[in-house]
């Protein structure tokens, strides 16, 4: 755990072996009288994936939709890159880079595969509306970047280039979960996580998604935080491993460590005899 | 890979596809057919003739309808006060092209007689301009106390904003301004009349021939339709359906919920305040009983009947419903019940009949007579995202 980051803020290209990218310093979220997640510290490594785990109700969403500040945590603080982002707009936070998939997936149904991408890129555009209307110079060449951008990603997440004009709602669940990916990688963030992103995959297709997860760290050198259930997957690709359990962390380390623990095994089997 | 050609040509053939479904060919095509056919139109017409008129009304109602459409259709805003745009449009014409501050002598950009009335008197354009300005900052503050709302909440908020709007219209007479003995409005007095447009072009406009005026609200029109489908094509408009298909997504994605809902409002104001200005040039007067809630409703059963979201749906509607409502019940249609020998006057139905109209194409197209594509498919496939528990700070 190294809170003094908080104190520095230094740039992403910092030079440093293995600077924290995000850490999170005793958060807690009560809902009425639920405590969701409670009195939780983490740090997010650059470069790295991590998981974070749990059974059902374990606080994980929870978790995360505080690190994309759809929820504000009741106490804790939250730091990206060095900037307290404690509660912060989700929008801001998108822009400072940290991108997210959502457990079911939330894809723009009635918008194409492509114009999901493009709303992905939101941030990184300029385009106004006198802009817009006029279609300046300036706006025509940011959407036409943006297209090839929107396709490029596409491409790489592993879309056929036939089904880019496709209506996210007719895609595969499959493909559908890669758009989402897609659209999360259009806001060029530093910090991608991933909410269940194998759920309702059979072992091929996640096979291949988890492919993609080491493509993104070691080509893009992205960050990636990833709630998983499947226990192949998070063992296979993580560097380590958080268990929370009724909103509290309970075990961390690296996957063997983490599978051998007792308690993780309790929290997951009940206890044993 | 395919990659983006010069120019938007990538782009338009796909939204032709998914707005009509007809190919982009024929859709330019239709759309140049029509176009010529409603510039020639008043050639074919009496110069005063009753129905000219009724055109020019139902042109300005497409111009109401396109701007609400930016928010309920795109944005998916729920805005049921939208006649408070309608009526600052309307008393920007009455306070700044008008006797109405008497004791003023302003006159900027009119000529010949007008420079000898009292009160002030502005060129049509700048107050144009003027109201556009105004309804888009009236827009933004109606648009602030419903950004933390949704749906039937957003409705509700807009509909009170339109009554305070109407009633301040209303009772306006009986609120003294700071200089002179100027009054706010009115009231149900009505400012008129007011001054006649005068352009560049077209000369002095008159009531004596109503082609000036149709030629003018028809280009009104083209421009707003202009603007409107750039916007919609923009990041600004894709962003405006993100929000309105997934609130939470959208804010993840990097979409600023406030800013892209103001800027709803914003357009979407501004192009009522044309009309607004427009009309109450037009009908020579600015009165306060025209800006009643059932005007809100009107313009709503326009874009809905037309199809939600669909620009081309959207015209196609305003222009149905206005003939229907100022040439077919009243003129037309009028004598009906006195063939089967009751005594009452159609026009007293008028709302009834937009209900059933509406209630009919609920039943039988519920997407609206020319849908635009994604909201067929929302209507039919369903897409659901559910409700959100969510507390996204807008």
């Amino acid at each position: 755990m190294s809170p003094d980051t908080a104190a520095d803020p230094a740039p992403p290209e910092s030079a440093r072996p293995e600077p924290a990218l995000m850490t999170v310093q005793g958060v807690s979220k009560v809902f009425g009288g639920l405590t969701a997640v409670s009195d939780v510290s983490f740090t997010i490594p650059s470069r790295s994936i991590v998981s974070v785990i749990g059974p059902n109700g374990a606080g994980k969403t929870t978790f995360f939709n505080m690190l994309t500040g759809l929820y504000r945590p009741t106490v804790g603080r939250i730091t990206f890159l060095g900037r307290d982002v404690t509660g912060t707009r989700p929008d801001l936070i998108t822009k400072m880079g940290v991108a997210r998939t959502f457990q079911n997936i939330r894809l723009f149904g009635t918008m194409s595969a492509l114009e999901n991408v493009l709303v992905g890129q939101h941030s990184r555009m300029k385009a106004g509306i006198l802009g817009s209307i006029l279609r300046t110079p300036g706006v025509r060449k940011e959407e036409e970047r943006v297209r090839t951008v929107g396709r490029e990603i596409l491409d790489f997440v592993g879309l056929p280039a036939s089904s880019f004009d496709q209506l996210a709602i007719n895609l595969s669940y499959g493909d559908q979960r890669r758009v989402e990916v897609a659209r999360a990688l259009a806001s060029e963030p530093k910090l991608l996580l991933l909410d269940e992103p194998t759920a309702g995959m059979n072992p091929n297709e996640s096979d291949r998604l988890t492919e993609l997860m080491r493509k993104l760290r070691d080509e893009k050198e992205l960050t990636i935080l990833l709630i998983e259930h499947d226990m192949k997957v998070v063992m296979g690709v993580s560097e380590r491993v958080t268990v929370l359990d009724h909103g509290m962390k309970i075990a961390e380390g690296d996957p063997a460590t983490v599978r051998a623990d007792p308690t993780v095994v309790e929290a997951y089997l009940g206890k044993q005899g | 890979m395919a990659i983006a050609s010069p120019d938007q040509s990538t782009a338009k053939p796909k939204r032709y596809s998914l707005e009509s479904g007809l190919p982009p060919v024929v859709s330019k095509v239709l759309f140049a057919v029509l176009a010529v056919f409603a510039i020639l139109l008043p050639f074919l017409l009496d110069p005063i003739s009753s129905l000219l008129s009724v055109c020019i009304i139902s042109l300005a109602y497409v111009i109401l309808a396109l701007g609400l459409n930016v928010v309920v259709g795109f944005a998916g805003l729920l805005d049921l006060g939208y006649v408070a745009f309608f009526a600052i449009g309307a008393y920007a014409v009455g306070w700044l092209a008008s006797g109405f501050f008497v004791d003023a002598n302003v006159h900027i950009g009119v000529s010949g007689f007008v420079l000898n009335l009292p009160g002030v008197h502005m060129n049509f354009l700048i107050v144009l301009v003027v109201a556009m300005v105004l309804c888009a900052i009236g827009g933004i503050l109606i648009g602030l106390p419903t950004l933390r709302l949704r749906g039937d909440y957003i409705a509700i908020v807009t509909l009170a904003f339109g009554e305070i709007i109407r009633v301040f219209a209303v009772n306006g007479d009986q609120i003294a301004l700071p200089f002179g003995d100027a009054k706010l409005t009115a009231g149900r007095q009505g400012i008129t009349p007011v001054d006649q447009v005068n352009l560049p072009v077209l000369g002095q406009f008159t009531q004596l021939d109503l082609r000036p005026w149709y030629w003018l609200v028809l280009t009104l029109v083209f421009i707003t339709l202009f603007c409107v489908i750039r916007l919609r094509d923009s990041r600004l408009g894709r962003a405006w359906i993100a929000i309105r298909e997934d609130e939470v997504a959208a804010a993840s994605m990097g979409v600023p919920l406030v800013k892209t809902k103001l800027y709803a409002y914003g357009v979407g104001a501004a192009i009522g305040g044309i009309s607004g200005a427009f009309q109450a040039s037009y009908l020579n007067t600015v009165n306060a009983d025209q800006f009643a809630f059932s005007f809100s409703i009107f313009v709503l059963a326009m874009i809905i009947l037309g199809g939600l979201g669909s620009v081309w749906g959207v015209v196609f509607g305003a222009v149905l419903l206005s003939f229907i409502n100022s040439y077919l019940i009243p003129d037309v249609l009028r004598t009906i019940p006195e063939k089967f020998g009751l005594e009452f006057e159609l026009t007293d139905l008028g709302f009834g009949i937009f209900g059933f109209l509406l209630l009919i194409v609920m039943v039988l197209r519920p997407e609206g007579l020319l849908p635009e594509k994604r909201r067929q498919i929302e209507l039919t496939e369903g897409v659901g995202t559910g409700e959100s528990t969510f507390e996204v700070r807008a």
